[in-house]
């Protein structure tokens, strides 16, 4: 993102720019007035709430984190913070070793080897289905082998990432040149080792892009744990706030206490890691 | 495989490394989705014994009136979303890539909706349609907004296409953006000594440069729309009356636990050709846009 200055704008003129300057500054109240109204209502008693605008928008009589230590003990905040945690990150870390190595083996060889590009065109073609179709057989069948719990998410969230991911890293291996392999095979390294030493270490660009996808797509989804986890008593961060929704609906100052706990986990990795964030979105659906 | 040719050494260790991967893959993807065809012959519930019932629930989900409503509110959903997200993000980009003070900052703060989870941010919005909308239409005299737009089947599904919008907002335009930066400054200096300022430069200039761009956005967004859970699940959880049920959503009801298992089967594969043909048709359409310009 550098200071590119392309002339742009209907008019080009200086007013232009500065009235289009603050309509975008005014526009930025739809993002912030969700969260803004979140905040205000998470740190509310319930006796404050009353029927007209300003009663759920005014600030609170007093800031007080009572609302926050009630909401982390009814949805077991910590708990459920741990697991979302563990199923990103190993679901991160399996994807861009597990799908890195694919694309590798499958990039290299299928210019010249008809196999390998079939299998690279079945794994592609796996982008064209949607969970919610694989969803009932996979309730089975994880039933069936025993892993019907976190251990099962990751492994489909894993299967569920490769076809993307492969294709990503497939095609960023045109910019690792072939000579590195050739000379890393006759210094006597196998397969396995060209590929943990030179290649991989040469895809990171590639990682950064892998990762923030895959760990954005983890980390919010509700789908997969749903129906997967249904009958184990651990919870994600989202499930959490499905389940209290259902049992403590009524109490919106819990409730939103327990949403902006939700929330401020991605926000302030988002505040750190912005521009990877950012870069890796595009890249990721650009490429 | 391939007969003809020889495998070397090194070609071989390619492959098997490469085998177990598949075999995932094979497992947990095209397995199930050849298992969604064969409970989709059967009349299971979900537990119990069940019977092969042939073609029969194939041929009832083009008979099911509610499964018709489902698509005729995934598509709606999915066409509205895409046409008005796209437009949105493409005038916000277009401000977004101008000669602005805060360029960085405005974007950071235009992105911040993608990132948030669909669920929380349904249940943020629940809120603001069941109470703060009405309470300021009530303030302002306005009987439309007087009730939730959430209870009322005509307008629900608009409820849902703002949730979505705000998100998606977010997602394309940043993908504008890196389009826009895509334009090299002397075109639109070349433009300028032919005299296009304004609508024509956008439309003449800037809108065949960025084609790539809008077909990729085009693409997600109606995929994403087309799969739309997590808004649903927070918002109506399907209704008024079965007025806002996504195709993925009466999946997951009746199929998990409307002891319809077999039946949505079938459906869970008519969607999945749909997907299919909706993807391909547009690669197609729009793939064909791009190469003329």
């Amino acid at each position: 993102m550098s200071k590119a200055t392309i002339n742009e704008g209907a008019v080009g003129g200086r007013t232009a720019n500065r009235i289009i300057n603050i309509l975008l500054v005014i526009g930025c109240l739809t993002v912030a007035f969700p969260l803004y109204m979140t905040v205000i209502i998470a740190f509310k008693k319930p006796s404050e709430m009353t029927n007209d605008v300003a009663g759920a928008l005014g600030f609170p009589s007093s800031w007080s984190f009572s609302n926050f230590a009630e909401a982390m003990e009814v949805t077991d905040f910590w708990h459920s913070l741990g697991n979302s945690l563990l199923l990103t990150g190993a679901t991160v870390i399996i994807c861009v070793i597990l799908h890195s190595l694919a694309g590798y083996l499958i990039g290299r060889k299928m210019a010249r080897i008809k196999a390998f590009k079939a299998f690279y065109l079945y794994l592609i073609s796996g982008m064209f289905v949607p969970f919610a179709v694989l969803m009932m057989p996979l309730v089975k069948q994880t039933a069936e082998i025993g892993i019907a719990n976190r251990f099962g998410v990751i492994v489909l969230y894993v299967v569920f990432f490769m076809p993307m991911n492969v294709m990503l890293y497939s095609g960023y291996l045109s910019n690792i040149p072939t000579a590195l392999d050739e000379a890393s095979h006759v210094d006597g390294a196998g397969v396995w080792q060209t590929f943990w030493k030179i290649i991989f270490p040469n895809m990171k660009p590639m990682h950064a892009t892998v990762a923030v996808l895959t760990a954005m797509s983890t980390w919010n989804d509700v789908m997969t744990p749903l129906v997967i986890m249904s009958g184990t008593d651990e919870n994600t961060l989202p499930l959490a706030q499905l389940n209290f929704q259902t049992q403590f609906g009524t109490n919106y100052n819990l409730a939103f206490a327990s949403y902006l706990l939700a929330l401020l986990p991605i926000l302030i990795f988002y505040v750190i890691c912005q521009k990877q964030i950012i870069n890796g979105v595009v890249n990721g659906a650009v490429k | 495989m391939n007969k003809k040719h020889t495998w070397s050494k090194n070609e071989k260790v390619f492959l098997g490394l490469l085998i177990p991967i598949l075999i995932l893959f094979f497992c947990f993807n095209t397995l199930p989705l050849i298992k969604g065809f064969y409970y989709g012959l059967t009349n299971f519930r979900g537990y119990g014994n069940y019977d092969f019932v042939g073609l029969r629930n194939f041929i009832e989900v083009f008979q099911d009136s509610r499964v018709g409503k489902s698509y005729l509110f995934t598509f709606k959903y999915a066409i509205v979303m895409t046409i008005a997200v796209n437009v949105i993000s493409l005038i916000l980009a277009l401000g977004l890539n101008s000669k602005i003070r805060g360029k960085n900052a405005l974007r950071g703060i235009y992105f911040v909706p993608n990132i948030l989870g669909g669920l929380v941010v349904g249940y943020i919005f629940s809120f603001i349609f069941t109470y703060i909308l009405p309470a300021i239409g009530e303030a302002a005299g306005i009987s439309f907004l007087s009730n939730s737009i959430l209870g009322s089947t005509t307008w629900a599904w608009v409820a849902i296409v703002i949730v979505g919008a705000w998100q998606g907002i977010a997602m394309n335009t940043i993908i504008y953006i890196s389009g826009l930066q895509t334009v090299p400054e002397d075109v639109y200096e070349a433009g300028m000594l032919d005299g296009s300022t304004g609508w024509r430069k956008f439309k003449d200039i800037t809108l065949p440069l960025i084609m790539p761009f809008i077909t990729i956005n085009l693409v997600l967004c109606m995929k994403n729309a087309m799969m739309v859970f997590d808004q649903i699940m927070a918002l109506t959880k399907g209704g008024p009356s079965q007025s806002t049920e996504s195709i993925s959503y009466l999946i997951y009801n009746n199929g998990m636990s409307g002891g319809q298992f077999g039946f949505q089967s079938a459906n869970a594969f008519i969607f999945f050709i749909v997907i299919v043909a909706i993807s391909i048709f547009q690669t197609t359409i729009l793939g064909k846009k791009e190469e003329q310009l």
